[in-house]
């Protein structure tokens, strides 16, 4: 029977793990230092981002939003709220939308991820990108990125038939209607409000493809 | 420039630019990732560390011990900023709540410690390591308790005060119609996209910090105080806000912790506020409990108005200005409105977007709504006849252009008002009840000393620098647009620098004030630059022209490029304004009208239709102010529907305190939303003759949701939100 | 987060085998809850053992004639699987009222079912709570407890399962697959799988230490309409205040199962007997409630929205 591939983990002296758990049920008595400081397990990782390679050496902690915005320093995906809970860190992983927050970036070996840099670029918009400019589907920009990069997936969620809360006939086409995007986008909140023009770029997109 | 008198013809009314629906320069950077926020400049200073910061863990007490040891310990640990090695820092004049230092704890998730680290996990693992002993003290958080001995907030004379005109208490006794109800608002959140967040370096003993802040020189001031150093040795610089509503008008600990630790450990710090940290340790909108009175002639003239609200703060917090706007809003001879203020232990409540109003106008308008409907009348007839056209308790102080009963036809024809139905309950269309509702809203316009310095290079580029910011607003946009017209430039010849502590200062953005203030400080600085380019090119007379990239006067036509031929030209100027404020009351105006279904089976309400219709003076920005509304109206349905932060009444906190738990509107709760402005100009405001805009369209939204679920349940429901636990047994039977 | 080693697991059965020998070790599939907990050290693996890539993304037919789902399909796969569509359309409606679109992209069926409680208590650690910590107090007694459970609780925790999913999976009568460390398999009705609070309120489900869920199998369809209705404070991302699941005959018999109320989904044989009565099997699902003062409102949704999803049957 095949064993675990043992993944490359460097571990240079004891575990950080261990000593933390005995940290934090320990008596709140100050202890001397400890000598040397137990090594945070590191791992190697590559990742194809927006069609170029990175090989990096992350903290098994490191989620794929922080590799992103810290170690490859594409800072245009968002951190808004790191638990799920506002989309703003919504990537392209291997052609499905992701909350990069909530997926460790060492299980993403391999993954090919595009984010909102490899969308477009200020001299080069994507018609989404192009479509919120001129239906000002946005106020601050904070949630921006994110919104992009669901609403370019929405669409194609729906031409591929994947059903919503709001479809009727769940063996029907699917059709990008206003709610229907609508209830796809509603996992990127934006605060300043700006639903209501994004739901108008995202139908013009829709409609220029349809 | 000295603003006294009324603006006459200037060169914004030309309108070429000015007015026109623009999209926002700053767009391309926006859609494409490329504009910085505060967190992630990784390229202003190098070796920046990550500080992770730790909140208590009790609402009132004090710090017995903490153990930082396993924390220092920690892999990548640089340091732990610990509380207890600290005095509490110096406050600004607009904090309340401690943001750092002592032992004492004044309310939950204060910030207790920061770890800085080499990496954020590392930082974030340390914090946890962290070992607090508490001494808890008993608090108070709850405001319905004791708000029946909350004493009346202290007038400018240090006396309780009440504001009253005319004799209320007979004219109410008198009136033939009266409506006497209590309505409350609950506890609300900023939510903004982007949590808190500072990046701090210091220089020998100068702090430069990249953060997210909405008003630059009151940051640089109050954290001046903070850090004990003189304001020229603070610079800030936050180009990009993800959002602020109020909560990044003051600072916050993120600041202070950053740069505290920036200096103790010698190395750039940056940090963001967790997300479930915020909640507690930021400020947010105060809960309120208002008391409305009403007494109306048969015509449905007011005759007399009470409006009192109580709302809890800190030992040393202002209270929740609910009834500012009644003050100013309907006509009526016999008024009185008071604030109460109780001293809770609950975070430090403070400004969020429309502050006073918001809250005052959600229980107001239902107020009107109720009256409208003893009085047998149209709710929007009601609200026409009781306009005013100067300010109620000082007639002789007009407003300066004042166009709600606009506001009012427009917008009921828009959205086809006539054919609602006005008895309640009585519109079904299968499992669902439709209702309709209106409410006005009201905002004051603010003016503020606003300045800018303008460069006009030698390839004709002209560069806008000032310390406005952009926080989703739309400054860069309407910056440009002034300073085009103004100088006869296309669009994309000008440049616009915001946010950062070295530019003039700006009026900065809270309050609404915002643009006008702004884009008139822009104004004039550019008037300025036009005289010195006048004087470079050897042109004088008055029938210079700045048009099309080129400066003329009478046969004699130069690009206006040339002036800068030998060097840059700089000018510098300050919009401030004298006496227009007393003379005239500066409002904006909206009227709102929703549409909503609720289902008659779970009392889910959805909405399916909005239309705000606005009197706020000249629009600069069609395309940013038309946002500006959508946006607040979005807020306002969530204050309406589902916002509230739930107070644990025992420990003394906000427990829903993430975005999962508080629960803010999403795409599918928002509707299309049609926006109406009204085509005027104020030229009481400012050369623009613009008024704000970015509060309006909260102000009354959360009423006309109220009312039309009324129209539709026959549910009056006075407490917000209106969530279904609240009327689902006064639905139909099923 | 405390710091952890990784591995990626080669078989479902080793990787059960060391989750049992290190009982810091935890499984991570799409990672949507375990990470969310981590980060605020509600949960503190020092080991994770990856289970993606273990061919369990499968949807299959069984000889029965129903659908085996692998644990690691991710909710939008199963939700738009063209036979979990068509025959078991309770499903798909449950999954796609849960969560956002990007979550159910990367959501796994195990997962899924595994996915802890929303009490706020427990998502805070400075707050007593004897799910997380056992023997620490329940903060939500007493507290701000308008979303928790208000039957099958119990005086140690009342908290509520929180998905959507499994609700419809009761319904459907589905049973999880699991295989344990020492290498034999079980399949575990899935009304057994949840278990109450009863004074053991960190223990949520039948599984044993280290045991692994490789599947959840649909019995043959029950034909039907096929509803899921979901109530909540906002019209989409958001945990339910009430939701039922139901699949209702054109007699208008059937099955039901209630979401957001217990620390399971709950299905009450009598209450499927007395449709289409609806006020009684309203009574039977909430018969021996103990509801607080914020949340009783519970009982009355249960009831109207039973209502509303037996009319819209009927239509
Ligand atoms: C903001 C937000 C909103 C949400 N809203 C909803 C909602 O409305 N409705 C809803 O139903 N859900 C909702 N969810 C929860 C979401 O559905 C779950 O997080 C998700 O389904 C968990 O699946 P996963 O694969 O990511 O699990 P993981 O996080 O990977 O795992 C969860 C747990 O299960 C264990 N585990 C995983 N797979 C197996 C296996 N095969 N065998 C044994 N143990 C295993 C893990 O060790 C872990 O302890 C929401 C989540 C978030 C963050
Ligand atoms: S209800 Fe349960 S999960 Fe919530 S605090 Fe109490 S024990 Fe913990």
């Amino acid at each position: 029977m095949a064993d675990f591939e043992a993944f490359k983990v460097s571990r240079r002296g004891v575990l950080a793990g261990g000593t933390v758990s005995v940290a934090a049920t320990s008596v709140p008595v100050v202890r001397a230092r400890a000598a040397a400081q137990p090594a945070t397990p590191t791992v190697p990782v590559s990742l194809k981002v927006n069609g170029k390679e990175h090989k990096l050496m992350l903290d098994t902690r490191t989620t794929l939003l922080d590799a992103l915005r810290e170690h490859i320093k594409l800072t245009g995906t968002k951190k808004g709220c790191d638990h799920g809970q506002c989309g703003a860190c919504t990537v392209i992983v291997n052609g499905t939308r992701i909350n990069s927050c909530l997926s460790f970036a060492v299980m993403h070996e391999g993954d090919e991820v595009t984010t909102i840099e490899g969308l477009g670029t200020p001299d080069n918009l994507h018609p989404m990108q192009a479509a919120f400019v001129k239906h000002d589907g946005y106020q601050c920009g904070y949630c921006t990125p994110g919104q992009i990069c669901s609403a370019v997936s929405v669409l194609e969620e729906i031409r591929k038939g994947v059903p919503s809360h709001v479809t009727d006939d769940l063996e029907g086409p699917m059709k990008p209607t206003n709610m229907e995007m609508r209830e796809r986008m509603s996992g990127n909140i934006c605060r300043c409000g700006a639903y209501s023009n994004i739901a108008e770029a995202m139908a013009e997109v829709a409609g220029e493809k349809a | 420039m000295k603003f006294d008198s009324p603006a006459q013809t200037n060169p914004i009314d030309q309108l070429k630019i000015v007015g026109k629906p623009t999209p926002r320069i700053d767009g391309p950077l926006k859609t494409t990732g490329t504009a910085p926020y505060a967190y992630e400049r990784h390229n202003v200073v190098p070796g920046q560390a990550y500080g992770y910061v730790l909140g208590a863990g009790i609402a009132k007490g004090r710090i017995k011990a903490m153990n930082i040891a396993h924390a220092q310990q920690a892999p990548g640990v640089i340091g732990v900023l610990n509380t207890l090695d600290f005095e509490p820092a110096p406050l600004g004049s607009q904090n309340t709540a401690n943001l750092f230092g002592g032992a004492e704890i004044q309310h939950y998730h204060q910030a207790i410690a920061m770890v800085v680290a080499e990496t954020f996990e590392q930082a974030r693992a340390a914090a946890h390591m962290i070992i607090v002993e508490y001494e808890r003290e008993h608090g108070n958080f709850d405001l319905a308790k004791l708000a029946p001995d909350a004493p009346l907030v202290k007038g400018g004379n240090g006396e309780p005060s009440v504001d009253s005109y005319g004799d209320f208490e007979s004219a109410y006794a008198a009136a033939p119609v009266k409506l006497d109800a209590t309505y409350t608002t609950p506890d609300e959140t900023h939510a903004m996209m982007e949590p808190h967040a500072t990046i701090a370096a210091w220089d020998g003993d100068k702090v430069t910090v990249w953060m997210s802040h909405q008003m630059i020189q009151w940051g640089k001031v109050a954290l001046a105080k903070a850090l004990g150093v003189p304001q020229e040795n603070v610079r800030i610089d936050s180009p990009f806000i993800g959002g602020g509503f109020g909560g990044k008008l003051f600072i916050r600990a993120d600041v202070v912790v950053a740069a505290l630790a920036a200096r103790k450990f010698q190395r750039p710090v940056k940090v963001t506020l967790q997300r479930p940290l915020i909640i507690n340790n930021t400020t947010h909108r105060p809960a309120t409990i208002q008391r409305i009175q009403l007494g109306a002639g048969k015509d449905g003239k007011l005759t007399a108005i009470s409006h009192e609200s109580t709302s809890g703060n800190l030992p040393g917090g202002g209270p929740e200005g609910a009834v500012n706007q009644t003050q100013l809003f309907y006509a009526g001879a016999n008024r009185r409105t008071a604030l109460r203020i109780a001293e809770l232990d609950l975070p430090e409540g403070n400004a969020m977007r429309a502050p006073g109003e918001a809250p005052g106008l959600m229980a107001l308008e239902i107020a009107m709504d109720e009256l409208a409907e003893k009085l047998s009348m149209d709710p929007v007839e009601l609200r026409i006849v009781n306009d005013t056209q100067v300010d109620p308790m000082n007639p002789d102080r007009p407003f300066s252009y004042r166009d709600l009963v606009g506001c009012l036809r427009r917008g009921a024809e828009a959205f086809g008002w006539d054919k609602r139905n006005p008895k309640p309950a009585a519109n079904r269309k299968g499992r669902w009840l439709i209702g309709h509702g209106m409410a006005a809203g009201f905002r004051n316009n603010v003016l503020r000393k606003s300045g800018a310095r303008v460069r006009l290079g030698s390839d004709g580029v002209l560069i806008v620098e000032t310390d406005m910011t952009d926080i989703g607003t739309g400054s860069y946009t309407i910056i440009a647009q002034t300073a085009a017209e103004t100088m006869g430039l296309p669009l994309n010849r000008v440049r616009v620098e915001l946010g950062d502590s070295s530019y003039p200062v700006s009026a900065g953005s809270g309050g609404q004030w915002g643009a006008v203030n702004s884009t008139a400080g822009t104004y004039a600085a550019c008037v300025k630059l036009r005289e010195k380019v006048a004087t470079a090119l050897g042109l004088s007379g008055d029938d210079i022209t700045f048009a099309n990239g080129k400066v003329a006067s009478g046969d004699t036509s130069f690009a206006l490029s040339d002036a800068a031929k030998n060097g840059e030209i700089v000018a510098e100027d300050s919009i401030e304004y004298a006496e227009v404020n007393e003379s005239h009351q500066q409002s904006t105006f909206v009227a709102h009208f929703v549409e909503v279904a609720v289902d008659a089976y779970t009392g889910e309400t959805y909405l399916k239709r909005m239309l705000a219709a606005c009197s706020a003076g000249r629009i600069l920005n069609p395309i940013s102010a038309r946002s500006q509304v959508i946006g607040a109206m979005t807020m306002g349905a969530g204050a309406a529907l589902s916002e509230e932060l739930a107070v644990d009444k025992r420990f003394g906190f906000f427990v829903n305190h993430d975005l999962a738990g508080y629960e803010v509107p999403v795409h599918v709760d928002i509707p299309h939303q049609e926006v109406i402005f009204l085509d005027e100009t104020d030229p009481w405001s400012s050369p623009m003759k613009a008024k704000g805009v970015g509060e309006l369209g909260l102000c009354g939204v959360g009423a006309a949701i109220a009312n039309a679920v009324y129209n539709a349940t026959g549910v009056r429901i006075r407490d917000y939100p209106l969530t279904l636990d609240k009327y689902l047994d006064r639905l139909p039977k099923v | 987060m405390r710091a952890f080693t990784y591995q990626r697991a080669s078989s479902a059965a080793e990787a059960a085998k060391v989750v049992y020998n290190n009982r810091e070790a935890k499984f991570l599939a799409g990672g949507t809850n375990l990470i969310d907990l981590m980060k605020i050290e509600v949960e503190t693996p020092t080991h994770l053992v990856d289970v993606n890539g273990l061919g369990l993304d499968e949807i299959a037919p069984t000889e029965e004639g129903g659908l085996r789902i692998g644990a690691l399909v991710t909710n939008t796969a199963c939700a738009a699987d063209e036979r979990v569509r068509r025959d078991y359309g309770v499903l798909t409606r449950a999954i796609v009222a849960g969560a956002s679109g990007q979550l159910r992209n990367k959501a796994t069926t195990g997962g899924n079912l595994l996915q802890r409680t929303r009490c706020p208590y427990f998502y805070d650690t400075n707050q007593a709570c004897n799910k997380r910590k056992p023997g620490s107090g329940c903060a939500a007694i007493g507290g701000a407890s308008r979303q928790l459970g208000i039957i099958g609780v119990s005086d140690k925790c009342i908290a509520t399962y929180p998905g959507d999913m499994a609700v419809a999976l009761r319904v459907l009568d589905a049973v999880v697959e699991t295989v344990k460390p020492d290498g034999t398999t079980r399949a575990i009705p899935i009304a057994e799988f949840h278990r109450l609070w009863g004074d053991t309120p960190e223990i949520e489900t039948a599984l044993e230490p280290g045991e692994f869920i490789t599947a959840v199998v649909l019995p043959k369809p029950l034909g039907g309409k096929h509803l899921y209705h979901k109530v909540r404070d906002r019209r989409s991302y958001a945990f339910a205040l009430v939701s039922v699941a139901a699949v209702i005959q054109p007699d208008g018999t059937g099955r039901v199962a209630i979401g957001g109320i217990a620390p399971k989904p709950w299905r009450v044989e009598s209450a499927d007997a007395a449709l289409p009565d609806v006020a009684a099997a309203a009574r039977a699902l909430t018969a021996g409630a103990s509801p607080t003062e914020e949340n009783k409102f519970k009982i009355a949704l249960v009831e109207r929205t039973l209502a509303g999803v037996m009319a819209e049957a009927r239509s």
